[in-house]
């Protein structure tokens, strides 16, 4: 194995980038309550941007969204986005790309199994998912697997898309942050 | 260990009951409320079925199903579609372990199929291992599923009759779903909940991760047994021998996901032979787990020391007397449980 696959520690940025996801998990609870308010706007003004043309609208979209996920969470953008099912971390930053939960092999530090300069995605997630609810915790629904054809497009642009189409054609992606 | 719907050719599947998902052994066992024994099998590096059966032969009598691992820790080995169907045919019981880790969903749903119609009766879902620790590092991870959402997949396929594209079956497979499980890695407040999802996604029994630290486990169960999912699922848990102090200790720095505590490296460093020591260790716990509520059976992985097996479970005294057929012993012989 060459020695710049491993054996590197934490670049400056990742370890900015890891810091910032605690973040967002830690402050899960008003994000969550943030993104409701922000979800009833997008809802409300939805015909417009129906009268507009989401075709027209999508690269908008993207690019909206893009920006205020990288920057909070990280995001990758799958498309089909979780991020209040899993406590605010987003799970595509998981090298098994596992939607579901921990792996077997995280570390007894927390890190993950495949990189152990990161905290585990799921870690993250737990306890992002501690302070969302308390009677039931969303981490607990099981996730179909991803959609490949979503990744790269906008998650809020295919819950308004759904809204407005019958429940036949609609994607399997739910839960849009 | 006999039931009293043995087909007359030894080595055949069970009849159906209404109430089963499989014709196999090991739901049988499970499901009659007897204390189960499993033990792991890694393929052979070889194209030769006779190595396949002689792997398989060290078991013999001594294990109420075998699991064929699936390329685990991301090491290449032969695939355990095939060599569950070489040792089906022999009449033994197979896990069929798929990892996520190397096929997609189409690749999967087509084994899961070829499996059931080779006689595969048990399947264990895996989201496996990292390729970063096996001997390809530099191979492309799949991962187009986790274990749990290949469960609940696989379950469609039996229950639904259906691919997961909704494409109907024109026979469905009759399977044992399983799942594996880590009481011992973080989050541990959330491992008895990940256990309750993967029930939720379909598994009917686990296999846990090696079990060396009993006070964690103790804890895990009683809050498995809290959720009420230890009367939902068959927890076999995982043991083996460890080979030496040396070896534990590698294991853990090296192994994702088993935890051996100070304790018992300190235990294996202080005796003559160490060896020995690693089985009396491995008997001690099953002895220990054997009494825990909840838990219905172990599973021994004995990587490398798989001629130690027999040993584990006659001086564990783990059969309680049960004599298990293997290929070349009539079943007739023995008495019948219904």
């Amino acid at each position: 194995m060459p020695e710049y696959v491993h054996n590197h520690g934490p670049c400056e940025q990742s370890v900015t980038i890891h810091r910032m996801r605690s973040w967002s998990v830690r402050n899960a609870r008003w994000l969550e309550v943030v993104y409701g308010g922000f979800e009833l706007v997008l809802r409300t003004i939805n015909p417009v941007f129906r009268l507009i043309g989401y075709k027209r609208l999508d690269k908008l979209f993207v690019a909206v969204e893009k920006i205020i996920k990288v920057s909070l969470f990280d995001s990758q953008s799958c498309g089909q986005c979780i991020l209040s099912v899993t406590g605010m971390s987003c799970p595509m930053n998981c090298p098994k790309k596992i939607r579901n939960g921990p792996c077997g092999g995280v570390h007894v530090d927390g890190t993950c199994e495949v990189d152990p300069h990161m905290p585990c995605v799921w870690v993250l997630a737990w306890e992002g998912n501690k302070r969302l609810r308390v009677d039931e915790y969303p981490i607990q629904i099981v996730q179909p697997p991803v959609d490949h054809r979503l990744l790269g497009t906008s998650a809020w642009m295919h819950m308004l898309q759904r809204e407005t189409q019958p429940i036949s054609s609609q994607t399997t992606a739910n839960n849009e942050v | 260990m006999r039931f009293d719907d043995e087909p007359l050719v030894s080595g055949e599947h069970l009849p159906i009951r209404s109430d089963h998902d499989s014709r196999g052994r090991l739901e049988r066992v499970l499901r009659a409320g007897v204390f189960a024994v499993t033990a792991e099998l890694a393929p052979p590096d070889s194209s030769y079925p006779e190595e396949v059966y002689n792997r398989a032969a060290m078991f013999d009598g001594h294990v109420d199903a075998i699991n064929a691992t699936d390329g685990s820790g991301a090491n290449c080995h032969m695939s355990s579609v095939a060599m569950c169907a070489l040792l089906t045919r022999r009449g033994y019981s197979m896990v069929m372990q798929i990892s996520a880790r190397d096929r997609n969903r189409i690749a999967i749903q087509g084994d899961v199929l070829g499996a059931a119609a080779l006689g595969v009766c048990n399947i264990l879902c895996l989201t496996g291992d990292g390729v970063e620790v096996g001997d390809h590092p530099e191979a492309k991870p799949v991962f187009d599923l986790d274990c749990m959402s290949m469960l609940n997949m696989v379950r469609g396929m039996r229950d639904d009759g259906q691919f997961l594209s909704g494409r109907k079956l024109t026979s469905p497979p009759e399977l044992f779903l399983g799942a594996a499980a880590n009481p011992f890695g973080p989050p541990l407040d959330y491992r008895p909940h990940r256990l309750a999802k993967k029930v939720a996604a379909g598994a009917e029994f686990v296999q846990t991760q090696y079990c060396f630290d009993l006070e964690k486990f103790r804890n895990y169960m009683s809050a498995v047994r809290d959720l009420g999912v230890h009367e939902k699922v068959y927890i076999l848990a995982g043991v083996g021998p460890l080979a030496s102090a040396r070896s534990a200790e590698w294991i853990r720095t090296n192994v994702p996901g088993v935890h051996i505590p100070d304790n018992i490296i300190r235990r294996l460093q202080g005796a003559d032979k160490q060896n020995e020591e690693g089985v009396n260790i491995c008997i001690d716990m099953i002895n220990e787990l054997k009494e825990i509520e909840g838990v219905h059976g172990v599973h021994i992985m004995a990587y490398r020391q798989e001629h130690r097996v027999v040993e584990i479970v006659e001086r564990s005294n783990v059969l309680e007397g049960r004599e298990l057929w293997h290929p070349g012993v009539a079943r007739d012989e023995e008495p019948a449980l219904s």
